[in-house]
């Protein structure tokens, strides 16, 4: 936030640069200070274990291969989702059309399928459409300096409008659309009775986006320009990365991740679409990002953080179904709350930190 | 001829010419549209246009708070959900009241409405300014949390009353124009006189452009930010005590849901930058218009509702393209090609982007 006046401001950190680095990665103060980066998604997966257990001892059959195996499914596409808003995140922006981009790709993909688009054209052409809003956002805030939060407002009351336009129904896939392959679940553990752990192609699906995210962040030039934009983006393109070309890209990846995100939730439903699909989803994607540890600010984040993000929510849901007797209603509440501790708890760390 | 080009460039002035557009189109599909009529019946005005008038009353309230916290540089997220609980307690009371004749129960409802909002936005206020949460992610958590509160005023259900005055703040009019239209531009006037007739204004502002050296200037920020946040929310209340008392029911997961995006819009259309530290009261009242006006055409021709949203992201293009400087650059560089203005700008733009994006627009506008 306190971007440096001068190049000469910047610089004057780098002479310690490399002995800070080496006493961090070999001593124990190294590692403290590394874990306390960490600690807010460390804290989150203390509270994804704890609430599990609590679950298990409170209400039983939670540790069980077929409740987990729903646990996974039903977490499938805010997982896809987190992991395009972290991205953006991390760059400092906000991706607000994620649920409405959701509702048109899959209302669009649906009747494309049944005016006899072949199926497997249909699932790409939901991951172009959604890609072409990204790149309409992206274009907008980088060429046109729209700032992040307008521009994918925009294209939030865009995507829900044209999918209203398509259709106020519930439209159906016709038979035989790839959403019956990607919504069969594959038995890995045969349990007893009907207690089997299955995953669905949606849920591998998820992985697989989890784990490109992941090496795309950490292992690519392009991944690691996306960290610098969000920590300083003057710096960033002073040091002659691609800005431009960077934004841009992360802002389709997010189009696509909805896409991507819209094929797989439409597969768990039996491949129906409506268009008031993913009301809301965009701010618990943000949820989840938040409480996986990224800053709102930019420039630090893990998707893998965001992937328990995702996981603290849906067990969060999956208690209040398994209790019965808190109000469905509270849920929101309940969010809110678990969010507002998060951002208390990183806000407390990062004053320690300017403290220092 | 400069006031024409001064006029020309402020956002207002393209908000009104953006109803002006949807009238025409409107009275080109209709010829009697724009028409106002008397209802023998009920001796009340009727008209389209007192239609518009009267919906844009709740939108103007929200879109005027939300003009104060843009202009401190924030967001609020929570005014949807505050119009909820604005008209959650309303209903409540007056259902518990049950006195379909009395003004003092309709004074103590919307009392206590105001009273809650105050208190919630003050949360909202204290949590940015004192705890120093991000403004977004703050009123993210209200926006939740006041919704559950609305839903917990009602126990979940959808609550109805019945109280004639409390009724006529929608349903009736003053000299023909609908009551809650006056008593928006009424508080419209007095925010704005206690903004630009005082320091306060200012103050917002100044805290928008830099809240650090304003302090070193003396302005105290926190208070001024928690009571900007507590207006925002107040006045959404409002908003919500006028969306009920058309049809005396709320839903309290229905009622205001989304309405935040509307006020931001408005506020955008009027001029007000999201950057913070300038604002346009007028402006952001005629942004409402217009969407009010919006919302009403767009039923008119026959879309469903529900496609409203995709007309507003096209007004919301357009006008965010032709205020980008990328785009003003093509507009008037022609025209006035020896202005030192015009040299200045082709100069930052020979410069790739460098500091245009950078973290101060603010500075490379004036």
């Amino acid at each position: 936030m306190n971007a440096p006046n001068t190049l000469v401001d910047e610089a004057r950190p780098a002479p310690d640069l490399p002995r800070a680095q080496e006493s961090h990665a070999s001593s124990v103060a190294g590692w403290w200070h590394r874990a306390q980066r960490l600690l807010p998604t460390l804290i989150a997966l203390a509270l994804l274990l704890g609430m599990l257990i609590y679950a298990e001892v409170a209400y039983g059959r939670v540790f069980h291969p077929g409740t987990m195996s729903d646990l996974l499914g039903g977490a499938a596409p805010m997982l896809i989702l987190a992991v395009g808003m972290t991205l953006v995140i991390i760059s400092a922006g906000i991706d607000l059309s994620v649920g409405a981009v959701v509702a048109f790709s899959s209302v669009a993909g649906v009747m494309l399928m049944g005016q006899g688009l072949n199926g497997w054209l249909g699932v790409l052409a939901m991951i172009v459409l959604a890609s072409l809003f990204g790149l309409f956002a992206g274009v907008m805030v980088q060429y046109f300096n729209v700032q992040p939060f307008i521009a994918t407002l925009a294209m939030m009351f865009l995507a829900r409008g044209l999918a209203s336009m398509l259709t106020t129904d519930v439209v159906r896939a016709p038979e035989g659309s790839p959403f019956e392959w990607l919504s069969t679940r594959w038995k890995l553990y045969d349990g007893p009775k009907v207690n089997d752990f299955t995953v669905t192609p949606g849920v591998l699906i998820a992985l697989l986006v989890v784990l490109g995210a992941v090496f795309f962040l950490h292992r690519t030039r392009m991944g690691r320009t996306v960290y610098g934009i969000g920590g300083s983006e003057n710096s960033a393109e002073l040091m002659g990365l691609p800005v431009a070309r960077t934004r841009v890209l992360i802002y389709v990846i997010s189009g696509a991740c909805s896409g991507l995100a819209a094929v797989v939730y439409t597969a768990s439903v039996q491949g129906s679409a409506r268009n008031v699909t993913g009301l809301g989803w965009e701010l618990d994607a943000i949820a989840a990002v938040v409480i996986g540890g990224s800053l709102l600010t930019g420039g630090a984040g893990y998707v893998l953080g965001s992937v328990i993000g995702v996981l603290v929510l849906q067990v969060l849901r999956l208690i209040i179904t398994k209790d019965g007797s808190i109000d469905p209603q509270y849920l929101t509440i309940i969010t809110g709350a678990v969010l507002l501790v998060f951002v208390l708890l990183q806000r407390l760390l990062a004053k320690k930190r300017s403290e220092r | 001829m400069n006031r024409v080009k001064a006029v020309l460039r402020t956002s207002w002035f393209w908000a009104i010419v953006g109803i002006a557009v949807l009238l025409l189109i409107n009275t080109v599909k209709d010829p009697r549209y724009l028409s106002v009529g008397l209802n023998p019946t009920t001796g009340m005005m009727t008209g389209n246009i007192l239609d518009i008038l009267r919906v844009s009353a709740p939108i103007i309230m929200i879109a005027v708070g939300m003009t104060f916290v843009i202009a401190t540089e924030g967001i609020d997220l929570s005014v949807g959900s505050m119009m909820a609980v604005g008209g959650a307690v309303a209903m409540q009371t007056l259902s518990n009241l049950s006195d379909p004749t009395s003004v003092a129960a309709m004074l103590q409802a919307i009392g206590l409405a105001v009273l809650l909002a105050v208190v919630l936005g003050a949360v909202n206020g204290v949590l940015v300014a004192v705890v120093g949460l991000q403004p977004f992610i703050t009123t993210l958590v209200m926006m939740m949390a006041a919704r559950g509160i609305a839903r917990v005023v009602t126990g979940g259900q959808n609550t109805n009353a019945r109280n004639e005055p409390f009724r006529l703040l929608a349903n009736g009019q003053i000299l023909g124009i609908p009551t809650s239209f006056v008593l928006a531009l009424i508080i419209v006037v007095l925010v704005a006189l206690l903004m630009r007739r005082t320091a306060l204004g200012l103050m917002i502002e100044s805290i928008g452009i830099n809240p650090r050296a304003s302090r070193l200037a003396g302005i105290r920020p926190r208070p001024i930010l928690i009571a900007v946040y507590a207006l925002a929310a107040v006045l959404a209340a409002i908003a919500g005590m006028f969306n009920v008392s058309e049809v005396m029911t709320v839903n309290p997961s229905s009622t205001g849901n989304l309405m935040e995006m509307d006020a931001i819009l408005a506020v955008v259309i009027g001029g007000t930058s999201l950057a913070g530290g300038k604002f346009s009261i007028l402006g952001s009242t005629m942004g409402a218009l217009l969407i009010a006006t919006l919302n009403k055409t767009v039923v008119f021709l026959g879309v469903p509702s529900a496609a409203t949203p995709a007309f507003k992201a096209l007004v919301i293009i357009v006008l965010v393209l032709l205020q980008s400087e990328r785009i003003r650059n093509l507009l008037f560089r022609k025209k006035s090609p020896g202005s030192p203005g015009a040299t200045v700008a082709q100069g930052a733009g020979a410069v790739p982007s460098a500091g245009e994006a950078g973290s101060e627009p603010k500075g490379a506008v004036s």
